[in-house]
């Protein structure tokens, strides 16, 4: 199992595109994923899951937790980060 | 010919017959079915349909949108939808442990998470909201066997006229045949604007008051750079706006190109042009378009539509959001302006004979000291390292102003005490837009530190006339003369005790009144983003001589008639 904590620095949070694009990614890997608004105290919602995401409702510098169970554990929690650096590629 | 007032949110002119789409908004009643087995197959179908439905859209989005355009996406968050394993899983124990029909398993689950992100207190997570009902009822179309196409059949192109518009209607009409789209309701920020201005369609939204009028068939011109919209115009009417309509999108193109640039007079005096805006979205439209701060930030979507006020904690997100597009820029902020018209049931406005004459816009703010402290609180703590100026809307006294102020003094106090940061350096102004409030301007003007007029309420205020009331159109025109000379009472009390005035109703945005304002002294033009590009190539025609000549001689002027006429010459 491997996890990361990490701020949200894109403007309108994890929301519209950076959601989906956030969605999209998870569904890449095999890995079971989930992911919790830590700054929001949240629940761990699935991450591959588009509704889920939109209901912990991650705003601009909200720091969430990621955590990946499975074979490409690794690979998927590094994708994911990256994709949050890189803000969403926005 | 009729004349209607909407709110302008796609630029262009278009003049055709009208068509109304009517969208079915399909309830489903709880029900159970036999066999699971046969929902779940029926299920599984329409969303598969659905999917390549979604395609197909997407790639028409995609060609129509203007190059650069990512709004398209959206149909892509669609697509993720009717596969999103969390909805999918609750819609599978509806079918096969409540043995639901496949309707009512999709219509419930989708109808729960809807309701839970909408109850998200955020501007963006309602729209995705009404994204997951959009594509609802796509799937519940499909199953109940009303694929709603008949209605999108438009014979001959047409101004479409609708309640509301999802942005699967506004994307799936045929564009060669919608000439422009009005809606009911919605704002710069719905997806019918954000749409209309990629596919480049003219659109008026909040056209409310007059939908009964708008009957099929009838011929109609809307002008979305005003918002303007005429009922059966006249053949003059016609040739001017189909004239004007290449013209004026010349025109529009060549002022974008320059709207980056400040708006200076022919003779070097440099005025500001600001944008008025209601949200973080319209935050990034208002630098698009030119914008060199904010002339009037609108609180009110903060406070709309929820049962609890909002946090402190909460504004100061929401106000940081927005700020930090404006980098050392001015953004004017307005306090809470609601009255007994506007539903916040936590602010027990009483139910009154005539809310705008009763408990509203500062009033009410003195009338509930927390909502108004705690606002004040976010706004000061929001506002470090900015060019922050709040302003308070509905002022009618002297006495008001200090009020309010007293309150200032004591949340500085409180945050001081409690060691809590906050901007330090904040102007502190006024709206004006009740006529006492202009006529008592010299005496206010010592109170505060800068002057807003407010024109659309002046003019009404001033007129006793309502802008919403059909059978008094165009009697509440902020050109009248009366108004102009309390603008000029305004402007000369603020300037003889220097303090700065700005204006940030919609004659702000309207070039036939540029040159009156510009000569009447005018320090700050505030207005829709979108109508910045124009009126800064507007200022950029006059000196300050002209435009005070101008001025003085539209003052003269004894009607509103007179005045346009007057003015129509320096367009």
């Amino acid at each position: 199992m491997e996890s990361l904590t990490i701020k949200v620095i894109n403007q309108v949070g994890l929301h519209a595109r950076p959601a989906a694009s956030f969605v999209k990614k998870a569904q890449s890997f095999a890995s079971q994923i989930l992911i919790e608004n830590v700054s929001k105290r949240s629940e761990k919602v699935n991450a591959k899951s588009f509704v889920k995401i939109l209901s912990i409702a991650v705003d601009h510098d909200n720091d969430i937790r990621i955590t990946a169970d499975g074979d490409d554990a690794v690979q998927a929690i590094q994708g994911l980060k990256e994709l949050v650096d890189a803000n969403f590629g926005e | 010919m009729k004349t209607f007032q909407g709110v302008g949110i796609s630029a262009g002119v278009a003049v055709g017959p009208i068509f109304r789409y009517e969208s079915q908004v399909i309830v489903v009643q709880e029900a159970i079915a036999k066999d699971p087995d046969i929902e779940n197959k029926r299920l599984q179908a329409a969303l598969q349909q659905a999917g390549t439905d979604l395609e197909n859209l997407l790639q028409k989005a995609r060609v129509e949108l203007k190059t650069g355009s990512n709004e398209a996406d959206i149909f892509e968050a669609h697509a993720m939808l009717l596969t999103d394993p969390d909805l999918l899983d609750q819609v599978h124990d509806a079918l096969y442990g409540k043995h639901y029909t496949a309707e009512f398993a999709w219509y419930e689950a989708t109808e729960y998470y809807a309701g839970i992100i909408a109850a998200m207190d955020s501007e963006y997570l309602a729209a995705r909201s009404a994204d997951i009902k959009d594509v609802a009822q796509r799937v519940l179309r499909l199953l109940v066997g009303n694929n709603n196409a008949a209605s999108k059949n438009i014979s001959i192109p047409s101004i479409v006229v609708a309640d509301e518009l999802t942005p699967s209607d506004t994307v799936s009409f045929d564009k060669a045949k919608v000439l422009a789209f009005c809606t009911r309701s919605g704002g710069p920020t719905s997806h019918v604007a954000i749409l209309s201005k990629a596919l480049g369609i003219p659109a008026i939204v909040g056209i409310g008051p007059w939908m009964d009028e708008l009957t099929p068939g009838i011929e109609a011109v809307v002008d979305g750079f005003t918002g303007k919209m005429f009922l059966n115009p006249d053949e003059a009417t016609i040739k001017k706006f189909k004239e004007t309509s290449s013209l004026y999108e010349e025109s529009f193109r060549k002022a974008m190109e320059k709207t980056h640039e400040h708006a200076i007079t022919k003779d070097g005096t440099k005025i500001e042009v600001v944008a008025n805006i209601g949200g973080v979205e319209d935050a990034k439209s208002a630098i698009e378009f030119g914008a060199e701060g904010v002339g009037l930030l609108r609180t009110e979507f903060i406070f709309l539509e929820r049962e609890t006020p909002p946090t402190e904690q909460e504004q100061v997100d929401i106000y940081s959001k927005i700020f930090s597009h404006f980098g050392k820029n001015p953004i004017v902020t307005r306090t809470l302006d609601i009255g007994g018209d506007k539903p916040a049931n936590y602010l027990k406005i009483p139910e009154e004979m005539n809310p705008f004459l009763g408990l509203r816009g500062t009033r009410l703010a003195l009338a509930r000291p927390e909502v108004f402290k705690t606002q004040l609180r976010a706004l000061m703590r929001a506002g470090i390292g900015y060019n922050l100026k709040v302003m308070f809307p509905m002022i009618g006294t002297v006495q008001e102003v200090r009020s309010a102020m007293d309150h200032v003094r004591k949340v500085k106090v409180d945050l001081a005490s409690e060691g809590v940061p906050f901007e330090e350096n904040i102007e502190w102004g006024i709206m004006i837009e009740i006529p006492s409030a202009a006529v008592m301007a010299d005496a206010l003007a010592k109170e505060v530190d800068f002057f807003s007029i407010g024109t659309n309420d002046l003019s009404q205020y001033t007129l006793a006339a309502d802008r919403g009331n059909t059978n008094v159109v165009g009697v509440a025109d902020a050109l009248d003369p009366a108004v102009l000379r309390l603008i000029k009472m305004v402007i000369d009390a603020a300037h003889a005790n220097k303090r700065w005035v700005g204006l940030c109703g919609e004659l702000a945005g309207d070039g036939l009144a540029t040159p009156v304002l510009l000569g009447l002294g005018l320090d700050e033009f505030s207005m829709n983003p979108r109508a910045i590009p124009l009126v800064k190539q507007h200022i950029r025609k006059f000196t300050m001589n002209t435009a005070c000549e101008i001025a003085e001689h539209a003052i003269s002027l004894p009607t509103t008639a007179d005045v346009r006429y007057y003015l129509k010459s320096f367009l």
